[in-house]
C-alpha cells in the first residue's frame, strides 16, 4: 500500500446489518473525494405489485418489506388507509380505546425485538472488539444471555399481541381479529418488570462504550404525538403516529409529506435518496426522535437518560447506540403502562369500507419515520403506492458524515478503517432490505 | 468442512428477501447459544463478520433468485455446499416479489425507479430449486423458529428432519379449533395449505392465507369452487387469494390462472 494519501477502500459485503450492501471510499492527495454506499439488494417493486390489490391487503404485503421491522409496515398502512376511508379520523369512525392500547403496545414489543437486536447482537461487538456477538458470547456470556432474555420478551408480547413474531398475523384494518384479553396480557407483567429494570441497567452499561468523536450538523426530522389523540395509559414519545416535525421548525401534519420531502435515483443504490425539497440532507431514526421528543419521556426514562450523559441533543452518531438503549427501556416502561390501563375492546375491529381517494400515514419504525401513501378507487382497489423507508431518507446523511469521518481517520491503515467505517455505518441502524427501493467496502487512495 | 474440533461448518445466505428467516434462526432464544457450540458459523453476514472458507456442511440459503448475478452466485453456493436447505418461502417459491412473474417486469421497473436503467433484474424471480438441486425446503412466510431447530438437530444427529406435509385443517382439528370457514364463512386456504404454523391464523379468528404453500396432493379447484359458491367470492377474490406470498408455487400459480380474465391470460 503506497500512502494514506491516495487510496481506495472496499468494503465488498457489510456484515451485522440487515440486508445487502457495500462502501467505496476514493482517497486522492489526502483528501476524501467522494464516499458512495451502495445498496445492492435486489429491488422488489413492492409499489408496483401494490397496484391491483385490495385496500385489505397492504398490511400484509408491506410487511414482507421487512423481517426485523413488519410492525412498522402494517402500521403505517394502517394508518394511511384507515384516513382514506374515514376510520379513526377527527370526523370518522372513532376506534376503540382497546384497539389503540393494543396497537400501540404492539409497537412496544417491535423496538423491543428490533432495539435489542441490533444494540446487543449487532452493534456492541463493534464496541467491545468482537467479530459478532457469537464470539462475543466467549467472553460476555452474561451480556449475550440478558440480551437474549430481552428480546424474547418482546418476541414473546409480539406473540401475545400480534399472533407471530415476524410478520404478525393478527392485525387487520380497523383493528384485529382477535383482541387478546387482559389475562393474557397480565401474564406478560412480571417478565416485563424484569425486563424494564434489566434494560435500564443495560443503558448504562452502553453508555459506558468508547465513542469515537464525529459531530453531526444534519437536520433531524420524527414525529410527534397529539397528546390528545393518545389513547389511555400512553406517553408521548413517538411510535406508531403524530404530526412531522424537524429541528429546523417544521410542524405539520403527515399529510403535507409530499410538500417538503422527496426522493431522487441514484446510480449506485437500489435504494431511493431522501431529500428535504429545497435541497438539505436529514436524518431520522433514534438521535432525531430522542432530540425532537425527550420532554415526552416519563420521569423514570428521562432521568436515565441525563444520568447516561443525554441531558442535551445527540449530535453524535455513535452515541445513538445510547438512545436506543433508553428507548429499549421506554418501549418496556410503556408497555407495561398501556397493560395497567388496557380495556378489551367489545368487537376486535371496527368495519372499514371501502372509499375513494389518496391518504398518508406514517409511524417511527425502530430505524426511524416509515411513510405511505396510497391511492383507491371506489371499490378500494389499489391505484398507487409508494413507500419510503428510513434508510432511503438516512442514506445521503450517512454518505456526508462517512466523508468527514473517513477524513479524520486517514492515519489508519485499511483493515482498521474498513472496521471503523463499518461501525460507524452500523451507527444508523441501516435496514437494507427495506431499502427497497447496503455494505461492501472499497476505499480507492489514489 | 468440519472445524478443527469436528463441528459441521454451517453458512447462511441470503438473495431477494426481507431478513426474516434467517433472523428466525437468532430468534431462537433458548437455543442459539447450544446451536452455536455444536456448528461453526462459518458464513451467516446478518450475524458476524468473520467469514471462513468453504466448503460447507450445511448452507442454509434464504430468499429468490431475481438478478443473472445472484443465478451464477447460487450455482457456487451449490458447488460449496455439502447439504443445501432452503428456507421460507422465496426460497421456495420465489416469495411476493414472484408476483412480477404475472405482469410485465418491464412495467414493475418504471413504475418504482425513475432512472430504470439503473435497475439490474430479471423477468421472474424464481425458486432455488429452479436453479440447483435442492436437498430440503423449509417452508413458511416465514419459516417457524421450532422447524429450522428441528433440521439442525437432525442434521446433527444424521436423522431425517419431521416436517409434516398435511395441510392445515389437520392443525386445527388437534387444537380443537372452530372451523372458521363452514362456522364463520370466512374464505380460508388452509384445507390446501401445508401445515407447520400450528394453525395460527385460525386460532385468532382468521382465515389461513398461505404462508406454507401447498400441502401435498391440494384440490385447490375444489376449494375454490366451494369458496366461490358459498361465500359468493368473485374471480378476483380467488386470484388475490391465492397469489401472495408463494403465488409462484405451482398449485397456487395454476389456481389463480383459472380465475384470471381470458384477455390477461397469457
Amino acid at each position: 500500500m503506497s500512502h494514506r494519501h491516495d487510496r481506495t477502500i472496499s468494503v465488498e459485503a457489510l456484515a451485522r446489518v440487515e440486508g445487502e450492501g457495500a462502501m467505496h471510499v476514493e482517497v486522492a492527495d489526502g483528501r476524501v473525494e467522494q464516499v458512495q454506499l451502495r445498496i445492492y439488494e435486489p429491488p422488489r417493486f413492492f409499489e408496483a405489485m401494490l397496484r391491483g390489490r385490495s385496500y385489505l391487503e397492504p398490511p400484509d404485503i408491506t410487511a414482507r418489506i421487512c423481517g426485523i421491522c413488519p410492525v412498522a409496515y402494517q402500521l403505517s398502512a394502517i394508518n394511511a388507509l384507515e384516513s382514506v376511508c374515514g376510520v379513526g379520523t377527527p370526523d370518522g369512525v372513532p376506534l376503540p380505546d382497546g384497539i389503540r392500547q393494543l396497537r400501540r403496545l404492539l409497537y412496544c414489543a417491535e423496538w423491543i425485538e428490533s432495539h435489542v437486536l441490533h444494540i446487543f447482537l449487532l452493534h456492541a461487538p463493534d464496541f467491545l472488539g468482537y467479530q459478532g456477538a457469537i464470539e462475543m458470547a466467549a467472553d460476555h456470556r452474561e451480556l449475550v444471555e440478558t440480551a437474549l432474555r430481552l428480546r424474547k420478551a418482546g418476541n414473546q408480547l409480539l406473540e401475545v399481541v400480534g399472533g407471530r413474531a415476524i410478520h404478525p398475523i393478527n392485525i387487520r384494518l380497523g383493528g384485529f381479529y382477535r383482541a387478546p384479553t387482559r389475562a393474557e396480557l397480565e401474564a406478560m407483567v412480571p417478565e416485563l418488570e424484569w425486563a424494564r429494570e434489566a434494560a435500564m441497567e443495560a443503558t448504562r452499561l452502553v453508555a459506558g462504550f468508547d465513542f469515537p468523536e464525529l459531530e453531526q450538523t444534519h437536520t433531524f426530522a420524527a414525529l410527534r404525538p397529539e397528546l390528545d389523540r393518545l389513547p389511555p395509559g400512553a406517553t408521548g414519545y413517538p411510535l406508531e403516529g403524530g404530526r412531522l416535525v424537524t429541528t429546523t421548525g417544521l410542524d405539520v401534519p403527515i399529510e403535507a409529506w409530499p410538500e417538503h420531502f422527496h426522493e431522487e435515483h441514484v446510480a449506485h443504490s437500489t435504494a431511493l435518496h431522501g431529500r428535504m425539497k429545497g435541497g438539505g440532507t436529514y436524518l431520522v431514526g433514534p438521535a432525531a426522535r430522542f432530540n425532537l421528543n425527550a420532554d415526552r419521556l416519563p420521569e423514570a426514562i428521562a432521568t436515565l437518560a441525563e444520568e447516561v450523559g443525554c441531558a442535551q441533543a445527540v449530535t453524535n452518531p455513535f452515541r445513538s447506540i445510547v438512545v436506543r438503549a433508553i428507548e429499549t427501556a421506554y418501549a418496556f416502561d410503556e408497555a407495561l403502562r398501556l397493560i395497567a390501563a388496557y380495556e378489551r375492546p367489545e368487537r376486535p375491529a371496527v368495519p372499514v369500507e371501502p372509499a375513494a381517494g389518496t391518504g398518508h400515514g406514517a409511524t417511527e419504525a425502530p430505524r426511524g419515520i416509515l411513510y405511505h401513501r396510497y391511492t383507491l378507487d371506489d371499490a378500494g382497489v389499489i391505484t398507487d403506492a409508494v413507500i419510503v423507508p428510513p434508510t432511503s431518507q438516512n442514506q445521503p446523511a450517512i454518505e456526508e458524515d462517512l466523508l468527514d469521518f473517513v477524513q479524520a481517520h486517514l492515519d489508519l491503515d485499511d483493515d482498521a478503517l474498513q472496521w471503523q467505517c463499518e461501525q460507524a455505518i452500523r451507527n444508523y441502524d441501516p435496514c437494507i432490505s427495506c431499502s427497497t427501493h447496503f455494505l461492501d467496502l472499497t476505499v480507492h487512495r489514489r | 468442512m468440519t472445524d478443527g474440533i469436528g463441528r459441521p461448518t454451517v453458512a447462511v445466505w441470503k438473495f431477494a428477501s426481507c431478513d426474516g428467516c434467517q433472523l428466525s434462526l437468532l430468534s431462537a432464544e433458548d437455543e442459539l447459544l447450544a446451536i452455536a457450540g455444536e456448528i461453526e458459523i462459518a458464513y451467516f453476514l446478518e450475524a458476524t463478520r468473520e467469514v471462513k472458507d468453504g466448503p460447507y456442511d450445511l448452507s442454509l440459503v434464504e430468499g429468490s433468485i431475481t438478478t443473472a448475478e445472484d443465478a451464477e452466485r447460487i450455482r457456487h453456493v451449490r458447488d460449496i455446499s455439502t447439504t443445501l436447505i432452503t428456507i421460507g418461502a422465496c426460497a421456495t417459491a420465489g416469495g411476493i416479489q414472484a408476483l412480477r412473474n404475472f405482469g410485465d417486469v418491464e412495467d414493475f421497473r418504471s413504475l418504482v425507479y425513475a432512472r430504470p436503467e439503473y435497475i439490474d433484474t430479471l423477468a421472474d424471480s424464481t425458486a432455488i430449486a429452479e436453479h440447483v438441486p435442492v436437498d430440503l425446503e423449509l417452508r413458511g412466510c416465514p419459516i417457524e423458529t421450532g422447524q429450522l431447530v428441528e433440521v439442525i438437530n437432525a442434521i446433527l444427529a444424521g436423522r431425517k428432519p419431521v416436517t409434516p406435509t398435511h395441510s392445515v385443517c389437520v392443525e386445527c382439528k388437534l387444537r380443537g379449533n372452530l372451523c372458521v370457514a363452514v362456522a364463520h364463512g370466512t374464505p380460508c386456504l388452509g384445507p390446501v395449505t401445508q401445515a407447520g404454523c400450528n394453525a395460527r391464523c385460525p386460532s385468532v379468528d382468521r382465515g389461513c392465507y398461505g404462508c406454507f404453500g401447498p400441502a401435498e396432493s391440494p384440490n385447490t379447484a375444489s376449494l375454490a369452487g366451494w369458496m366461490e359458491e358459498r361465500f359468493a367470492l368473485e374471480h378476483p377474490d380467488l386470484v388475490r387469494l391465492f397469489r401472495t406470498f408463494n403465488a409462484d408455487a405451482p398449485a397456487f400459480r395454476r389456481e389463480s390462472r383459472r380465475h384470471e380474465p381470458e384477455e390477461v391470460t397469457t
